[in-house]
C-alpha cells in the first residue's frame, strides 16, 4: 500500500476498498521500520493521525462526498505551524514549542481530509541545501544513506523516497522544495509567490518564502497544490486570483503531447560548474521533449548569473530582521536568566545557544548588508539586480511558454563534503534561485540517473501560469516514469 | 583585500544580539569574508537607473475590514512563554537601579 500514489489511495478510500486508518497505519509502520536510518521525521504523531483517519472513515461511511485526497496521509515540514504539535523549524531555539494556532496551509490540509503523520526534518530555519544544518541531526538520502537528501526540505523529500508518506509539504525560498526533490528522485513544486499562503509559516525571507507540494508523481503534486493554493486574507501578499487548473494540466500533459509548446533553454546556463553526468541526463531530457512535439528555443537571460549573489544578500538581510523575534521573551528558549544578566545579555546568550552556525552566519551577513555605509552597495544593489532578473524572465516569456534547466548542478553529495565552505553549499541553488527572485512558479521532476543517483529537470513558468509547468512536467514523466530507489 | 575583519564581525554580532565565542569569531571571519567577496559581484551590474524590487507581488496597502474576529486568548498567547507571570511576559531587568 505504501507504494501507491496519493491519487490511487484517495480513490480506494473514497470507494470503501480500504480505510484511511489502514492507509495511515501502513505508513506509520513504514516510519517505524525505516526512519531510524532515514531520519526524515522530527516528530511523528501516531495517535493524532489515527484519530484524524478514523474521523474521515466515519464521514465516508456516513455517505459524505469528500475531496480526492481525503484520508490520505501527509508529512509536513517542521516550519509550518501545527496547533498542539511541536514546530521547531529545525532549531534548538524552538525546541518543545507547540503553536497555539494552525497555519492556513495546515487548516486547508485538515479541511481536505488529509491525515498529518508528523513533521519533517529541515535545515535550521530553512537555511541550507543538505539538511545538515538541522539542530536535530541530518536526514539521509534513501538512495544512498551516506549522501544528503537536499535541503532545506530534505525530510519532506526523503519521506517520499522512503515510502514513509505519499505526499509532503515543503517551503521554497531559494530551492528548498525543488533541489531535495531532484536529489531524491521525487517531484517538488514551488508555486507562484503569493499563490500559497505564508500565514503560520515561520518566516525566513518574507519576499521569497513559498510553501508548496511534494509527491512522487506530477499528478499527486498537482492534487496537493490545488488543496493548499488560493487567496488567504491572513496573508497580505496572497494573490486574490483563482488558482490555475494544475490538475487538469497534469492530466493533459500525461498524454505526452507537447505540440505547440515553446520551451526555452537559457544560454547563460552553460553547464559551467555542473557535473557532466547531470548535463548529459538534462540534454537527453530536452531531446525527449522535442520528440513529444515541443519546440526548443535558445533564450538569453543575461542577469541570471547574478541571481546567486543577489539572493545571498537579499535572503540574509530579510532573515536578520525576521529572526529578531527569537529573543527569549514570548516563546522558545531562554538561557542565562539567573538574575545576574540584563535583558540584552539574556537575549544575546539565548540566541547564541539557540541558533546554529549557518543561521548565525546569515544573520551577520544580513546585518552587514543592511548597515549604513554598506546598504547601497549590497542590499540596495541586490534589489536592483532583482528587477533586472525579473525583466529577463518577462522578455523570455514573450518568446517561450516555459524555461527548462537542470534543477541543481550536482547529484546528491556525500554528507560533510560541503559544510566547511558555505559558498560551495550555496552553489546547489544556482539554477533554482532566479525563479524565487522573479516570483514565478517552478517544478522539479525526475529525468534520469547519473552514477546511479537521481537528476531533476526544472521547469519554470510565468507568474500565475503554474498549470504550464505541470503540463510539461507530466509529459516528462510520461517518458521517464517514476524513479525507484534501491530497497532500504 | 579582506571585505570584513574579525573586529567587524564581532561588532555585527553585538548588533545582532549574538554572544559569539572567540572560536566562532575565528571561524566566521574567514567564511564571511569569502561569502562577501562572492556576493559583492552584484556590483558588476550597471544598474544606476534601475528601480529596486522589494517584492514580486504588485499589491499595496492590503487591509482587512475593521470587524471583530476570534483571536488567541491570553492563556494561549502565553502558553509558549519561557517565564509567564500574571498574564504577562516576565523579562530580566531592563533598567539599572539608579535609572
Amino acid at each position: 500500500m505504501i507504494k501507491e500514489t496519493a491519487a490511487a489511495l484517495g480513490a480506494k478510500i473514497a470507494a470503501g476498498e480500504i480505510t484511511s486508518v489502514q492507509a495511515t497505519q501502513a505508513h506509520l509502520d513504514r516510519i517505524s521500520e525505516v526512519d531510524g536510518r532515514v531520519h526524515a521525521f522530527l516528530h511523528v504523531d501516531p495517535e493524532g493521525a489515527l484519530r484524524a483517519a478514523a474521523a474521515i472513515d466515519a464521514r465516508i461511511a456516513n455517505g459524505e462526498q469528500l475531496g480526492p485526497l481525503a484520508g490520505v496521509p501527509i508529512a509536513v515540514k517542521d516550519v509550518i505551524a501545527t496547533k498542539g504539535m511541536p514546530t521547531t523549524a529545525g532549531s534548538k531555539i524552538l525546541e518543545g514549542w507547540r503553536p497555539p494556532y494552525d497555519a492556513t496551509l495546515t487548516t486547508r490540509l485538515r479541511e481536505a481530509g488529509l491525515v498529518i503523520l508528523g513533521k519533517t526534518n529541515m535545515d535550521e530555519f530553512a537555511m541550507g541545501s543538505s539538511t545538515e544544518y538541522s539542530a536535530y541531526g541530518p536526514t539521509y538520502n534513501p538512495w544512498d544513506l551516506t549522501r544528503i537528501p537536499g535541503g532545506s526540505g530534505g525530510g519532506s523529500a526523503a519521506a517520499l523516497a522512503a515510502y514513509e508518506a505519499p505526499l509532503s509539504i515543503g517551503t521554497d525560498t531559494g530551492g528548498s522544495i525543488r533541489q531535495p526533490g531532484a536529489v531524491t528522485g521525487t517531484v517538488g513544486a514551488k508555486p507562484t509567490y503569493g499563490g500559497t499562503s505564508r500565514y503560520g509559516l515561520i518566516a525566513f525571507s518574507s519576499s521569497l518564502d513559498t510553501p508548496g507540494p511534494c509527491a512522487r508523481t506530477v499528478e499527486d503534486t498537482a492534487l496537493l497544490h490545488s488543496v493548499i493554493a488560493g487567496h488567504d486574507p491572513m496573508d497580505s501578499t496572497s494573490i486574490p486570483q483563482p488558482v490555475p487548473d494544475v490538475v487538469g494540466a497534469a492530466r493533459r500533459g500525461a498524454a505526452g503531447d507537447l505540440s505547440g509548446v515553446r520551451i526555452g533553454l537559457v544560454r547563460e546556463f552553460t553547464g559551467e560548474g555542473a557535473e557532466p553526468g547531470v548535463m548529459s541526463v538534462f540534454r537527453d531530457a530536452v531531446e525527449s521533449l522535442t520528440k513529444l512535439g515541443a519546440e526548443i528555443v535558445e533564450i538569453s537571460c543575461p542577469h541570471f548569473l547574478y541571481a546567486l549573489p543577489a539572493y545571498y544578500l537579499i535572503a540574509p538581510s530579510e532573515c536578520s530582521s525576521n529572526l529578531a523575534r527569537f529573543d527569549g521573551v514570548r516563546f522558545g528558549l531562554r538561557v542565562g536568566d539567573d538574575g545576574s544578566r540584563s535583558l540584552e545579555e539574556v537575549m544575546s546568550v539565548t540566541r547564541e545557544a539557540g541558533f546554529g552556525p549557518e543561521v548565525k552566519r546569515r544573520i551577520i551577513v544580513g546585518t552587514y548588508a543592511l548597515s549604513s555605509g554598506y546598504y547601497d552597495a549590497y542590499y540596495g544593489q541586490a534589489q536592483k539586480v532583482r528587477t533586472l532578473i525579473t525583466r529577463d524572465f518577462t522578455a523570455a516569456f514573450e518568446q517561450v511558454d516555459v524555461i527548462v534547466s537542470p534543477t541543481t548542478p550536482f547529484v546528491a553529495f556525500p554528507l560533510g563534503s560541503r559544510t566547511s565552505d558555505p559558498y560551495q553549499m550555496y552553489l546547489a541553488d544556482l539554477y533554482t534561485i532566479p525563479t524565487n527572485l522573479y516570483g514565478g512558479p517552478a517544478i522539479s521532476v525526475p529525468c534520469g540517473l547519473s552514477e546511479g543517483l537521481p537528476v531533476g529537470l526544472q521547469i519554470m513558468a510565468p507568474t500565475m501560469a503554474d498549470d504550464r509547468m505541470y503540463r510539461v512536467g507530466a509529459a516528462v514523466e510520461s517518458v521517464v516514469g517514476t524513479l525507484t530507489p534501491p530497497a532500504l | 583585500m579582506a571585505a570584513i575583519s574579525r573586529d567587524e564581525v564581532a561588532h555585527l554580532a553585538r548588533l545582532a544580539r549574538l554572544a559569539v565565542t572567540e572560536q566562532e569569531l575565528d571561524l566566521f571571519a574567514g567564511q564571511l569574508d569569502s561569502i562577501l567577496q562572492a556576493v559583492a559581484r552584484v556590483g558588476e551590474v550597471v544598474a544606476d537607473d534601475i528601480p529596486p524590487t522589494s517584492h514580486s507581488v504588485p499589491l499595496v496597502n492590503v487591509l482587512r475590514d475593521d470587524v471583530e474576529a476570534p483571536c488567541l486568548t491570553p492563556a494561549e498567547a502565553l502558553a509558549g512563554a519561557p517565564d509567564p507571570f500574571e498574564g504577562r511576559f516576565r523579562v530580566p531587568q531592563i533598567l539599572a537601579e539608579e535609572e
